[in-house]
C-alpha cells in the first residue's frame, strides 16, 4: 500500500477562471435600462415625477405615510438604545427601510393578511400591532406575540423565507373561503436565494393564488452583498421562472412601494394571480444590534446611500409643496417621541411572566405528562422566590 | 362490516373526515388523479372535487408550508409526503413552524394539520423508500407523532389526528398497508391519541412496540407463551405525547421490559421509553430494560432488509434472555 500523505483538494485555480468566478459588484451607477430600472414617484430631492393616485394625492394622506415612517424610525432608535443598555434583546433595525414597511402596509386592505420577515416594524405598527407588543417580543417576553389587533397576521419569521410557503397556504385559504383578500409576504434579498422562496412563488403561480411577495432588497444579507447572492440582474426577474407578474420599485419611495402593492393586490383580488415586487433600498444600519457592519462595508458606501433615504425625501416633497412647516415637523417629532416613551415605560413596568407561559400554548389542551412538567416548573420558580 | 386493508382504512378515514368537515383538505404529490402512489387517497378527487383534493408541485417544503398557512386560516389540511425518505425538506416547517405556531402567537393562530407519510421497510422498495425516522419527530415539542399498527388503528387514529386542534405527523408503515385485513366499521369513531394500547395481557415481561413491529412482537409473544412465558404487549401508537403511565404500570407488574423498533437503535425512541421505565420502575425491575432494534447502519437495499428489521426470532431470544436474570 502506498504511503501517501493527505493532500488538500484546494489547489490554485487558473487565474483567468478565478477572475471570472469571483463575485464582483456591478459597475457603479450603471445607466438605467428598461429591464433594471426601478419605478419611482418622488426623487431624492423631493420632486414629484408622476401623478399620485387620487386616494393618496391629498397632502393629509401623504402626511399619514410620513408620520408612520417617522414613528417607525423613532421606535427604532429607542429600541437600539434599549438594547445597548441591556433592556432589550437582539434587535433588527429597519433604518432606511421605513418606506418599504410602511408602503406595504398602506397598500394592503385591513382584511388582507401580512406575513412579515423580521424588519417590518413599520408595517406591523401601521396594521395595529402595539409598540408595547413589539418591545415585549424583542425583549424576550412571550406576551408580545399576543397582538390585540391584526390578530390573524403572522408573527415575524426569523428563519429566512420559511414563511413564503405559508403565504401560499394563506392565499389558498382566502381563495377557498371565497374572499377577495390577499396574503402579503415580505422577505429580504437573501430570502430569494432559498428554496422555500422559489417553491412558494412557483406554487402560487401554478395555482394563481391571491398572494403578493415583496422583496426588501436592502443590498445586504448580513455581510453578503446582493451581487454575491445571485447572478440575476434583478431580484424581480426571479418571477419569470415562476411565471408570475413582477414589479421593481424604488424602495426609498413610499409612494412607489404603496403603488406596487396596491396594483399587485388588485390583480390578486381579481383572480389574476401573484406578483413578485422588488423594492430596492439600502440597509443603513447594522443587520442587528449584534452585528458590526463596518467589518464588511465602508462608511463611504453607507454615506452615499443616506442621500437616498426615504424620510428626507418625502419631507422635501411635502415642504416643496408648502404643506409642511418647521413647526409641524417639530410637533410630529414630539408626538412620536411621546408615543415611544409611553410604550417604553409600559414595557419596563411589565411584571415578569410566569414560567407556566412555556406550557400555556404548546397544545390546545395540555396533555397530562406535560401538566406534570408545568407544575414542576412553577414550583421551582416559587421555591426560588 | 367488511374486512379491509390498512391502506383502505386510511382512505376510509380520509373520506369520513372530509365528509363531516368541509375544512378538511387533502394535498400532496399525485394524491388527486392518481389517488396516491399507495392509493390511500383514491376516489377522493371524484367525491370531493379539485378544490379540496389537490395535486401539488413536487416540493415538500411547500407541501408542509402551505399546510401551515391553510391551518392558520382554520382549514384542516391533511398533506401527504410520498415517502418518509423525502420528508426531510419539510422538517424545517415542522420544527420551526407547525409545532410552534400556537405557542409563538399565544394561541392567536394554531396549526391543526396532519402530515401523513408511508414509512418503514419490508416491501422491497428502492433506496430512500424504507426509513423509520419517527424518533426525529418525537423530539419536536408541540408536535404529535402517531403510528398505526392495523386497519382499525389506522382508521380510528387518523380520524383523531385530523380532528385534533394541533399538528400531527402520521406515519403509516408500508409493510402493513396490505399485510392483513380487519373488520373496520365506518362509524366515524376515533381512537384516543396520547394513549398506549395493551394488545395482549401477560405477567412475566412487557414487550413494547409500534407500527410495523407489532405483528412480529405479537407473534413473538405467542411463541413465548408456548414456552411458558406470559408476555404483555403494548402498542405505543402515539409516540409523542407518550402515555408513560400505561407503560410504567405494565412494567411495574411484569418487572421486565423489552422495547422493539425498526429504526436504528442509536437515538431511537426506545431509548426514551427505556429511560422513563428505568426512572419509574427501578425497584421493580428484575432484569435490565432492553431493546431489539434496527442496526445502527444505513437502511440497506431491499435484499438485506429482512436482516435489518427485527425478526420474531430476535425478539423471542431477547425476551428469553431477560427471563434468565431472575
Amino acid at each position: 500500500m502506498l504511503n501517501c500523505p493527505r493532500r488538500g483538494l484546494v489547489m490554485a485555480m487558473p487565474s483567468d477562471i478565478e477572475a471570472k468566478t469571483r463575485a464582483t459588484p456591478p459597475v457603479a451607477s450603471p445607466m438605467p435600462d428598461a429591464e433594471t430600472e426601478a419605478r419611482r414617484f418622488i426623487n431624492p430631492s423631493g420632486k414629484l415625477l408622476q401623478p399620485v393616485t387620487k386616494a393618496w394625492a391629498p397632502p393629509e394622506q401623504l402626511e399619514r405615510l410620513y408620520h408612520a415612517m417617522v414613528l417607525t424610525r423613532a421606535f427604532d432608535e429607542k429600541a437600539i438604545a434599549l438594547q445597548h443598555t441591556g433592556r432589550l434583546g437582539t434587535y433588527p433595525s429597519s433604518l432606511g427601510q421605513e418606506a418599504v414597511a410602511v408602503g406595504i402596509a398602506a397598500g394592503m386592505a385591513a382584511e388582507d393578511i401580512l406575513l412579515p420577515a423580521f424588519r417590518e416594524h413599520g408595517a406591523q405598527l401601521w396594521r395595529g400591532v402595539a409598540m408595547l407588543e413589539l418591545l415585549l417580543y424583542w425583549g424576550g417576553d412571550e406576551r408580545g406575540s399576543d397582538f390585540k389587533k391584526a390578530r390573524v397576521d403572522f408573527p415575524v419569521s426569523i428563519p429566512v423565507a420559511a414563511h413564503f410557503p405559508h403565504a401560499a397556504g394563506v392565499a389558498l385559504a382566502l381563495r377557498l373561503k371565497a374572499t377577495r383578500n390577499v396574503a402579503v409576504c415580505v422577505g429580504g434579498d437573501g430570502a430569494t436565494s432559498k428554496g422555500d422562496f422559489y417553491e412558494a412563488i412557483n406554487i402560487a403561480g401554478a395555482w394563481k393564488l391571491p398572494a403578493v411577495f415583496v422583496v426588501n432588497n436592502n443590498q445586504w444579507a448580513i455581510s453578503v452583498p446582493v451581487h454575491a447572492q445571485t447572478a440575476a440582474r434583478t431580484l424581480a426577474q426571479k418571477a419569470v421562472a415562476a411565471g408570475i407578474e413582477m414589479d421593481r420599485v424604488d424602495g426609498n419611495d413610499v409612494l412607489a412601494v404603496l403603488d406596487a402593492v396596491e396594483r399587485a393586490a388588485a390583480r390578486a383580488r381579481s383572480g389574476d394571480g401573484p406578483t413578485l415586487i422588488e423594492a430596492v433600498t439600502y440597509r443603513l444600519g447594522d443587520h442587528t444590534t449584534s452585528d458590526n457592519a463596518r467589518r464588511y462595508r465602508s462608511d463611504e458606501e453607507v454615506s452615499r446611500h443616506w442621500i437616498e433615504e426615504p424620510i428626507a425625501r418625502l419631507r422635501a416633497h411635502l415642504t416643496n409643496t408648502g404643506y409642511w412647516t418647521k413647526e409641524r415637523e417639530e410637533d410630529l417629532h414630539s408626538q412620536c417621541s411621546a408615543a415611544v416613551e409611553e410604550a417604553v415605560a409600559a414595557y419596563l413596568a411589565t411584571a415578569a411572566e410566569s414560567p407556566s407561559a412555556m406550557f400555556d400554548h404548546l397544545f390546545a389542551t395540555l396533555p397530562a405528562p406535560l401538566k406534570r412538567q408545568c407544575d414542576l416548573a412553577t414550583a421551582e420558580a416559587t421555591s426560588h422566590d | 362490516m367488511t374486512e379491509i386493508t390498512m391502506v383502505e382504512a386510511v382512505n376510509l378515514a380520509l373520506a369520513k373526515a372530509m365528509a363531516e368537515d368541509n375544512r378538511v383538505l387533502v394535498l400532496g404529490e399525485d394524491v388527486a388523479a392518481d389517488g396516491g402512489v399507495f392509493r390511500a387517497t383514491v376516489g377522493l378527487l371524484e367525491r370531493f372535487g379539485s378544490g379540496r383534493v389537490r395535486d401539488t408541485p413536487l416540493a415538500e417544503t411547500a407541501i408542509a408550508g402551505i399546510s401551515v398557512g391553510l391551518a392558520a386560516q382554520d382549514f384542516r389540511p391533511v398533506a401527504e409526503i410520498q415517502f418518509t425518505g423525502f420528508i426531510y425538506p419539510a422538517i424545517d416547517q415542522l420544527v420551526n413552524q407547525a409545532s410552534r405556531l400556537r405557542n409563538r402567537t399565544r394561541g392567536r393562530l394554531s396549526c391543526p394539520m396532519v402530515l401523513r407519510s408511508p414509512c418503514g421497510g419490508g416491501i422491497h422498495a428502492p433506496e430512500h423508500h424504507s426509513e423509520s425516522p419517527e424518533a426525529m419527530f418525537a423530539h419536536i415539542p408541540g408536535l404529535r407523532v402517531v403510528i398505526p399498527s392495523s386497519p382499525r388503528k389506522a382508521y380510528g387514529l387518523l380520524l383523531a389526528a385530523i380532528r385534533d386542534p394541533d399538528p400531527v405527523v402520521f406515519l403509516e408503515p408500508t409493510r402493513l398497508y396490505r399485510a392483513s385485513k380487519e373488520e373496520v366499521g365506518d362509524d366515524g369513531v376515533a381512537l384516543p391519541l396520547d394513549r398506549c394500547f395493551i394488545e395482549r395481557t401477560g405477567t412475566d415481561i412487557t414487550l413494547i412496540a409500534w407500527g410495523a413491529m407489532m405483528p412480529e412482537t405479537l407473534a413473538a409473544a405467542a411463541e413465548l407463551e408456548e414456552g411458558g412465558i406470559s408476555a404483555e404487549v403494548i402498542d405505543v401508537a402515539t409516540l409523542s405525547v407518550l402515555d408513560d403511565d400505561t407503560i410504567i404500570r405494565s412494567v411495574t407488574k411484569t418487572k421486565r421490559c423489552l422495547i422493539v423498533h425498526e429504526a436504528a437503535r442509536n437515538g431511537g425512541f426506545g431509548g426514551e421509553i427505556a429511560a422513563r421505565v428505568a426512572e419509574a420502575c427501578f425497584f421493580s425491575l428484575l432484569a435490565p430494560v432492553s431493546r431489539v432494534c434496527g442496526y445502527d447502519t444505513v437502511m440497506p437495499l431491499a435484499k438485506l432488509e429482512s436482516h435489518y428489521i427485527p425478526s420474531v426470532a430476535r425478539i423471542g431470544k431477547a425476551a428469553r434472555h431477560l427471563m434468565e436474570y431472575a
